[in-house]
């Protein structure tokens, strides 16, 4: 018997398994994906929202502002890239300048520092901004994250504390047992006294094994463009339009590897899979974007990818115990600022819900950060020349674009929360995220894997189960 | 510990060896060439396929046999060479930081430098495909990587977008290799490969080309299952209700190559419309003393001139080295009607060598005049029956002809009759 | 008449042949005897790899010399994969002696060390 199960190691869940992790519980983390934050929490802005934005009052708000002022300390413990870059929220009409007296206001209920700049001030911190701008809005505390590696990191906080992860594994069914819960995955069954169901765009279809849901996630589509990290200065600050009932808009982002972050569309869509991008849709967000800044060179772009928000009917997060059983905790809902509330959400939810079903008691020995990582691009030349002494694989470069040795790739297999996948190389370590995408590295992936895990490169998959990369070993003899 | 060397050369691959070569038979003898893979040749390793060498050594060799006769010459002239040995810093004034495993992180201090870092391709990313993100959508290069030097397949049922060489060659390696290859897709009115490649690559083995087409549509949740097809309009935009649809389990791009300048962001060059830097006749960028040839100038279609350009950047490096060239006062060369570009962009006022301007057509042509003119002289003037993009023309001009004293700037232009 | 494009460099003419085998098109001699051959006999090239056994996931190139039948080159393929070979292995090497008797040998040409 579990004390704690969790259902999703996406940003929320893994927070979760890492705060539970302080205390002297059995938890263990089930998720259908091959990775850790392989859905929501790999596709999204980026974005640390200051928390000016959602309603007064709200879940939002609340834990929005908490989770902004958690991220400093947890990103140095977890080794996270965390930048404070500040948001800037553009009114390009004396109309949208009404907007930003409002949302000034807004910030001042919801206790988050904001300042108004006149065109003039905003045109010195941003020189590539719309000159017929009329108005801003800046948040000094909007932050920018690396979002991959705040869930790797978490989990592997998570894992190193004790708590136990099955990836690969999806959660079938569910019933109450009154005193317990029977888990049952495509694997194995498994029975554990509380339940936490953070399944990010499956939340509300996990709550419905044990009990009808009155609320229904809606995914809510986000397309992006990644440009590469070419143009240095192109904006210094997260740089929003007025938001509308349709979310916060396309903003424009500098990324924490340096590149720029331009979108995200918003359109509803009834595919919790549905990852696909339109080049319609695309073509929108690049006009948007132009608005505010006039010059993104949109030849730099690498990439465009699609993320799926949990938008659910409630319009807020939905954290609350299930009807029937106060031992199933509900985390649904998370869309923006998710993210950023994710910290706050992970200790309102152990506080104010786990510690009243169950005893607490905290670990003498629970460690807050993870065992350092060895990036080389961060060091000086000698201290690299040291490394590479001790291990020559630190002189190998695997991904050329991103300058990632064949160390550096090596050390992310010895963590509690190893990639398995080429994909997940990538998340972690960047390897394949520069401007070929993995053209030229990818086959020295694809052989450190199969070496790795013992198997066929046949065998190596790009991300989800049944992305293989190749289909068919020739030349065998027959 | 900084080591100090007459030239480095970046990049061991066909470009490199002919810029090392020829620095070397020119007296240069302090020369170490930078290879990141593990063997010098560059991309030829997996360019298997023959066809190459006509213009070099009079005959039909393979990609691997054509390299081989150029590492034996790097091994008979002893020219040093370090192989899985990544560049990965140069700065304006030729300090070249590499990386590997017995070195370590070393910086080297060169007199001359010569980038030769070849290109990469485009890929998915950069075109925008539409649709969903399966797996099974790779580039051309890459398959070739895995078939030719690996011995794997990285599908069953092929559709080739891009009708550039490397997409053509693969087509016919991929069914030689047992693969099914339904289609290749070229989104302009015209291929982008040479013609004997369609005969021998598509024709050969009854594989339809389809021009003025392209991908609108990508399907498949985790293994790509299907593409959809449209033909475009002039403007190169869908065109409703010409949807064809083709169930693959692969999409290979062969939808261009890209100078890999990397290395160039913290020197002075600036990046020419090629997207390698700006050249004079020299192959010297605008940073003194760093000369630039090969795939990563511009894209070559036949590795015989990315030889000889190797050797005239391999010349001028010497040239430099020994005092002999100085940065001057330069003409500037410009694109005119029809040409989308032309190296070198600049001619140095104090040459005195015939100059090969090299160069693009935009679009296809027929029975057209090259002209190259200053003012209103022309300089040069070539009557050619057809030209098109994907065959780079040259063009020899005779200093003489060029009036070095007002210096107004050159141009190439087609003239259509 | 039948019109094709030459193959044997890359200047790829267009050729045209008529029944009594003239050729017009062609930039040079070459071109000439391509078309009459390719009307006669077409004749190719096919270059390939062999599994190198002793090194991982290693293939080395392979090609005919002199050209095949262009309606063997199936034929061909299924002995080039029915062969695996050791390293070190050296250009000019021969894998198969006289494949299909085509009078053509598969021969390494490449340098595996």
């Amino acid at each position: 018997m579990r004390d704690v199960i969790v259902i999703g190691a996406g940003v929320v869940g893994s927070l979760i398994a890492r705060e539970l992790s302080k205390y002297h519980l059995d938890v263990l983390i089930v998720d259908k994906e091959n990775d850790v934050g392989n859905v929501t929490s790999m596709a999204n802005s980026a974005i640390v929202h200051s928390g000016y934005d959602p309603e007064p009052n709200s879940l939002k708000a609340k834990l929005n502002v908490l989770g902004n002022k958690m991220f400093k300390q947890l990103c140095q413990d977890l080794d996270v890239n965390y930048g404070q870059i500040g948001s800037l929220t553009i009114a390009l009409s004396d109309e949208q300048v009404l907007i930003l007296h409002d949302l000034a206001k807004r910030a001042k209920e919801n206790g988050v520092n904001v300042q108004l700049l006149s065109a003039e001030e905003i045109i010195k911190i941003e020189p590539n901004i719309n000159p017929n701008l009329k108005m801003g809005l800046l948040a000094p505390t909007c932050g920018i994250v690396d979002p991959f590696n705040l869930c790797a990191h978490a989990m592997e906080c998570a894992c190193d504390n004790g708590v136990e992860l099955h990836l690969n594994e999806e959660v079938l069914n569910i019933v109450n047992c009154n005193s317990y819960f029977e888990i049952k995955t495509n694997h194995q069954t498994y029975q554990s006294k509380i339940v936490i169901d953070a399944a990010g765009l499956n939340s509300d279809k996990i709550l419905n094994f044990i009990e009808p849901c009155d609320w229904k996630i809606t995914p809510r589509k986000g397309e992006y463009y990644v440009l590469d990290h070419y143009a240095p200065g192109l904006v210094n600050h997260v740089i929003f339009p007025i938001p509308t009932n349709k979310g916060k808009g396309i903003l424009i982002t500098l990324t924490t590897s340096g590149n720029y972050l331009v979108g995200p569309s918003s359109e509803f869509i009834d595919d919790n899979e549905d990852f696909s991008t339109d080049s319609l849709t695309l073509a929108n967000v690049k006009k948007s974007a132009l608005e505010m800044i006039p010059n993104i060179p949109f030849q730099h772009v690498i990439r465009c990818f699609s993320g799926l928000r949990a938008t659910s009917t409630r319009h807020d997060f939905v954290i609350e115990s299930a009807k029937s059983s106060k031992n199933f905790i509900v985390v649904g809902g998370i869309e923006s600022p998710g993210l950023a509330s994710s910290p706050a959400i992970a200790k309102y939810v152990v506080e104010e819900f786990v510690s009243k079903l169950i005893n607490l008691t905290p670990k003498d020995d629970f460690n807050p950060k993870i065992k350092p990582y060895i990036n080389l691009k961060s060091l000086s030349n000698e201290k690299r020349n040291e490394l590479i002494k001790q291990n020559p694989e630190y002189g190998t470069i695997i991904c050329g674009c991103e300058k990632i040795s064949l160390g550096e790739i090596k050390d992310l297999f010895k963590r509690s929360v190893p990639p398995y996948t080429v994909k997940a190389i990538k998340k972690r370590i960047r390897a394949g995220f520069g401007k070929c995408q993995g053209g030229f590295c990818q086959p020295s992936i694809v052989s450190i894997l199969a070496k790795e895990y013992h198997i066929s490169p046949l065998d190596v998959l790009y991300d989800k189960n049944h992305s293989n990369i190749l289909v068919c070993r020739l030349k065998d003899g027959k | 510990m900084m080591i100090e060397k007459e030239l480095v050369v970046i990049g061991g691959g066909s470009a490199g060896m002919a810029a090392a070569i020829q620095a070397y038979n020119e007296g240069i003898k302090d020369i170490l060439i930078l290879e990141k893979d593990d063997k010098l040749g560059g991309i030829l390793n997996q360019c298997i396929h023959n066809g190459f060498g006509l213009t070099e050594f009079k005959e039909e060799l393979t990609g691997p046999e054509y390299l081989s006769r150029f590492v034996q010459q790097i091994n008979e002239l002893h020219i040093e060479y370090k192989l899985s040995s990544t560049v990965i810093e140069l700065t304006k004034d030729l300090k070249v930081v590499y990386s590997n495993c017995q070195d370590g992180l070393s910086i080297i201090k060169a007199k001359a430098v010569v980038l030769a870092t070849g290109c990469y391709e485009r890929n998915a990313g950069a075109i925008l495909l539409a649709g969903d993100r399966p797996s099974g959508i790779i580039t051309a290069g890459t398959a070739q990587k895995y078939l030719n030097l690996q011995g794997y397949l990285v599908g069953k049922k092929v559709v080739i977008l891009g009708s550039g060489d490397i997409g053509l060659i693969m087509a016919r390696r991929m069914t030689l290799e047992g693969a099914k290859v339904l289609a290749v897709l070229e989104i302009m009115p015209y291929s982008n490969g040479l013609n004997r490649n369609i005969a021998q690559c598509l024709n050969d083995y009854d594989i339809p080309l389809y021009l003025s087409h392209s991908v609108s549509k990508v399907i498949g949740k985790e293994r790509l299952e299907k593409i959809i097809v449209s033909r475009v309009d002039e403007n190169l935009q869908f065109i409703p209700n010409t949807e064809i649809e083709f169930e693959c389990d692969t999409l290979l791009l062969s939808v261009g190559l890209i100078p890999n300048v990397g290395l160039l962001n913290n020197t002075t060059c600036s990046i020419s419309s090629t997207k390698g830097p700006y050249v004079n006749e020299h192959m010297e960028t605008q940073t003194p003393g760093l000369f630039c040839c090969g795939n990563c100038l511009h894209v070559h279609d036949l590795v015989d001139f990315v030889t000889q350009e190797g050797r005239t950047a391999g010349h001028g490096a010497a040239l430099y080295i020994k005092g002999l060239s100085k940065h001057s006062q330069t003409i500037i060369v410009k694109n005119g009607h029809n040409i989308s570009y032309v190296i070198p962009q600049y001619i140095k006022v104090e040459n005195t060598e015939p100059v090969e301007l090299k160069f693009r057509v935009k679009k296809p042509c027929k029975n057209v005049n090259v002209i190259v003119k200053q003012d209103d002289n022309v300089i040069k003037k070539l009557i050619k029956t057809a030209l098109i993009p994907s065959e780079m023309e040259i063009i020899k001009i005779n200093v003489n002809d060029i009036n070095l004293i007002n210096n107004s700037d050159i141009l190439v232009e087609i003239q259509e009759k | 008449m039948k019109e094709l494009t030459c193959i044997i460099c890359p200047r790829g003419c267009r050729l045209k042949i008529d029944d009594q085998l003239n050729v017009t098109g062609n930039f040079c001699m070459r071109g000439k005897q391509y078309a009459i051959n390719e009307l006669t006999h077409p004749m190719r090239t096919i270059t390939s790899t062999v599994r190198v056994c002793n090194r991982l996931d290693c293939v080395v190139a392979v090609k005919t010399v002199p050209e095949i039948p262009k309606d063997k080159i199936f034929a061909v393929m299924n002995e080039i994969n029915k062969v695996k070979i050791n390293a070190p292995c050296h250009i000019g090497q021969i894998v198969i002696k006289n494949v299909l008797n085509l009078n053509s040998d598969i021969i390494v040409c490449q340098n595996i060390e």
